[in-house]
């Protein structure tokens, strides 16, 4: 520990903290621009200067001067004050100063440290600085002749993102950042620097002079584009949600969001059911109410034998809907139920199968890492930030067997077949080795070695793998699974899995197919499989006319996830909840409001009458659920089934990055980033 | 004695001959009052009358969306929206003061950074309807168009104070 003196006040800091950080834990306030606290240090602003005792009579850049014994540091000496002003007057001189028309405005760390810190008045006349416009790609709007050369966003790219795309070309004055050949930065965290920058040379493209920062209402909620459910601010207006921010999760997703997340949300706008449809006898889907479409329902569903009756849930559900629909169906008997509509053998016995059981933040501690059938640059871009994070601090030897590509780390590429997976046993392959010497080693199983039919057979070798090798210990456990889906892992907790002699999702759609089934009701389910379902009678529960609600025989129009109050489980299994920032549209209704009042129809009455009412239910059956933010470790148990593993190739289960779900392939944003990837692939070529 | 007084007062009407000589008085003395509407006082070049969006003398408009007389507005009585023009500028798609809920404080035309919106020296713009007196961005810029001579001697006027 170092002891030393800020304004003042004694405090200990530890070793290896820089004078402005121990000036942050002191309680005094350090303007700055360059310095982050995830980036590292560069020193080019100057703003952070303070007045260091002992040493020259000078004030000296805090962000970059470790701290050490006995200093004396003051932060607001007369020569402080005039050196900021000083700095600040520079940084001005080549800053247009068109804060009315800029986006940044009222949110700006320039502005408000001008405020703060700055003189009151100009004394520059000459000309001032002008930068070329660049072109970043259909999500950042560039304004450089605003940029103050923080290079913030730098190395934010080359640190964090991984891709070497953005950099500064010149020196002084004529410094540029630029993406040297225009183009877009080629990394699903792009979107960060647009936070990052602390003027506004690099701002948000789609939400270009939409509104003032003081005309919103934030709302901390849940995103629910990837597994990860990084935690959110969602910015509204109105009705209308106008952009969404990243929020502080240590655990989760640090401050860092992927491009899908932010810019999704204007999905919300488009192709949105709001109200209830009925198909009518030329086979068109005609407007109705809830009373005919739910008595509709009703006939659909009374002539039914319960084992041709079966209902899947989608990707983006909650845990209060599935929930609600799975009490239902177990009044009404029904055991064709599943919630794993990409086929994934995963959830039917032990918690330990399929979550990530070592928790996000665990990769931090991890010390070999073997990633099988993932890519999880593209399957959850904040996680993969998390594992260059942990290979920047080295001695991290990653392999993977699945797809190849570029991760924005390198690794060792151990083979694309499942069983290459088996030959890990041998004692001569190269990452044997590797595994068995290290203290914390963590495997990733993706999506894409569990979606085929000997999924399960993959999980209990893995299982058995990781036992071998270490991977589960006391004290560790780096067996995770990485789910694609928001809604999964709390439909996999509530149980929305068949019953032994239930039919699982991919017999449901190939049942349905043949027509040996009646009626089918879908939860938000939108995978290109529900297309098979042409013959039973469909019900399609969601919040976009997208695949399911094609083939649906009545639509039921429910809540996007920025519109309800609901719970989501994330693939570490953490519960979090979600809050309602708008309205669900036209006469659209929560997703468990409706379920309730449909059981009121067939009077098997639900036994809640609100969201209270419900949350208690839940907590009562699951009260790992009640812990919300909380991850409940669960014990490890066998998985999986015995048995010999095929020959199979491991792909990624998502290919392109910015469609995954209903409301990203409703965006005209993520279209446009598809676009722009399609003709850089063109160009490739 | 005194009560004496105020019946000999009150007898005579002294109070009310007081009166009428007064009225008396004002009678060939020269009229403070004019024949409006056909006569007009002088109004300061400072007088907050009817709102007007103001044009460059090109012809662009002036309002470039920041937004902060909608925030100064203490009454609410802004509303503005906004996007990229697809040149690239920033403009507003609506520009909405209720003039039922302005209270001529003039903030926003103080507010304002390029002089777009101001209390030009129109006062005569009652109308029959309540809907009429809901402006829009249109009729805020034929405002200005019809004073903008005025509106700018004004400005020109109060250049020094501000």
């Amino acid at each position: 520990m170092i002891k030393l003196t800020v304004d003042e006040k004694e405090i200990e800091v530890e070793e290896g903290c820089t004078v402005l950080q121990a000036c942050e834990i002191a309680g005094a306030e350090v303007p700055r621009f360059c310095y982050h606290d995830r980036l590292s240090i560069a020193g080019n602003c100057r703003m952070c200067l303070v007045e260091v005792k002992p040493g020259p009579p000078k004030p000296q850049a805090s962000c970059a001067l470790p701290a050490s014994n006995g200093q004396i540091i003051s932060t607001n000496s007369k020569m402080v004050k005039d050196a900021r002003k000083g700095v600040m007057e520079f940084l001005l001189i080549n800053h247009p100063l068109d804060c009315p028309i800029c986006d940044q405005g009222g949110e700006c760390d320039l502005q408000d440290q001008a405020m703060s810190f700055g003189a009151s008045k100009t004394r520059y006349i000459e000309n001032k600085r002008a930068v070329e416009e660049k072109s970043m790609g259909p999500l950042i709007k560039t304004n450089m002749t605003r940029c103050i050369h923080c290079t913030r966003c730098v190395r934010f790219s080359t640190e964090v993102a991984g891709v070497n795309d953005l950099g500064a070309l010149g020196r002084g004055e004529n410094m540029e950042i630029t993406t040297y050949l225009e183009k877009s930065i080629e990394s699903e965290l792009s979107a960060c620097v647009i936070d990052l920058c602390p003027v506004g040379a690099l701002t948000s493209k789609p939400y270009a002079f939409n509104a003032r920062p003081w005309e919103l209402t934030h709302i901390e909620t849940i995103d629910v584009m990837d597994g990860v459910g990084s935690n959110i601010r969602v910015d509204t207006r109105g009705n209308q949600v106008l952009r969404v921010l990243p929020r502080l999760n240590e655990e989760v997703n640090e401050e860092w969001i992927s491009d899908k997340t932010r810019y999704a949300i204007d999905g919300l706008k488009n192709q949105r059911l709001d109200r209830p449809y009925i198909r009518n006898k030329h086979g068109a889907l005609e407007p109705s109410d809830w009373d005919t479409a739910f008595n509709k329902i009703k006939d659909g569903l009374s002539k039914v034998p319960t084992n041709k009756v079966a209902s899947l849930v989608g990707d983006l559900v909650d845990v209060e809907s599935v929930f609600s629909l799975k009490l239902l169906l177990n009044k009404l008997g029904v055991e064709n139920l599943d919630c794993r509509i990409d086929g994934a053998e995963i959830g039917q016995d032990g918690r330990s199968g399929y979550i990530f059981n070592s928790g996000i933040s665990g990769i931090e501690n991890a010390d070999a890492l073997l990633i099988i059938g993932s890519n999880p640059r593209i399957e959850a871009p904040v996680l993969n930030a998390r594992i260059r994070k942990r290979y920047l601090k080295g001695n991290f030897p990653i392999g993977i067997i699945g797809p190849k590509s570029n991760l924005t780390y390198p690794y060792q590429y151990l083979g694309s077949n499942s069983l290459d997976i088996e030959k890990l046993k041998n004692k001569s392959n190269s990452f044997h080795k590797i595994l068995l010497k290290a203290e914390n080693p963590m495997i990733i199983v993706g999506m894409g070695a569990l979606v085929n039919d000997f999924g399960s057979i993959v999980l209990n070798f893995l299982r058995e793998l990781s036992e071998f090798f270490g991977v589960v210990q006391k004290g560790w456990n780096g067996f995770n699974v990485l789910q694609t889906a928001a809604g999964r892992t709390g439909a996999l907790d509530i149980g929305f899995t068949p019953s032994k002699k239930g039919l699982n999702a991919k017999t449901i759609f190939s049942e349905g197919e043949k027509g040996n089934l009646s009626f089918v009701w879908l939860l938000g389910v939108d995978s290109k499989d529900v297309l098979k379902l042409k013959k039973p009678f469909v019900v399609y529960q969601g919040h976009h006319g997208d695949v399911g609600a094609h083939i649906a025989d009545v639509i039921l129009p429910g809540a996007a996830y920025t519109e309800k109050s609901a719970t989501y489980v994330n693939t570490e299994g953490r519960p979090q909840l979600a809050r309602q920032a708008t309205y669900p549209p036209g006469e659209a209704k929560e997703d468990w409001k409706i379920i309730r009042a449909f059981s009121e129809y067939i009077n098997n009455k639900l036994p809640f009458d609100d969201l209270d009412g419900l949350r208690n239910k839940l907590y009562e059956d699951f009260p790992h659920l009640s812990f919300i933010d909380e991850i409940k470790k669960p014990r490890w148990s066998k998985f999986g089934t015995k048995g010999k593993l095929k020959s199979f190739e491991l792909n990624s289960t998502i290919n392109n990055f910015y469609m995954t779900c209903s409301i990203s392939r409703s965006s005209e944003t993520m279209a446009m980033c598809v676009d722009q990837l399609n003709r850089k692939k063109l160009v490739a070529e | 004695m005194v009560s004496l007084l105020k019946l000999l007062k009150s007898f005579f009407l002294l109070e009310l001959l007081k009166g009428l000589s007064l009225t008396l008085k004002y009678l060939f003395k020269p009229k403070v009052t004019i024949n409006y509407p056909y006569e007009k006082n002088p109004i300061s070049s400072r007088f907050r009358g009817e709102h007007a969006l103001r044009r460059y003398p090109n012809g662009e408009e002036r309002c470039i969306a920041c937004k902060l007389c909608e925030a100064v507005c203490p009454a609410q009585a802004i509303v503005i929206e906004a996007e990229p023009r697809p040149d690239g500028s920033r403009r507003t798609t609506r520009y909405d003061i209720d003039m039922t809920k302005c209270i001529y404080c003039g903030f926003c035309e103080e507010a304002c950074p390029v002089d777009a919106i101001v209390e030009g020296p129109n006062f005569e713009f009652s109308t029959e309807t309540r809907q009429e007196l809901f402006y829009d961005k249109e009729r805020l810029l034929a405002n200005g168009d019809r004073w903008e001579d005025e509106i700018s001697k004004n400005l020109q006027k109060e250049d020094k104070f501000r």
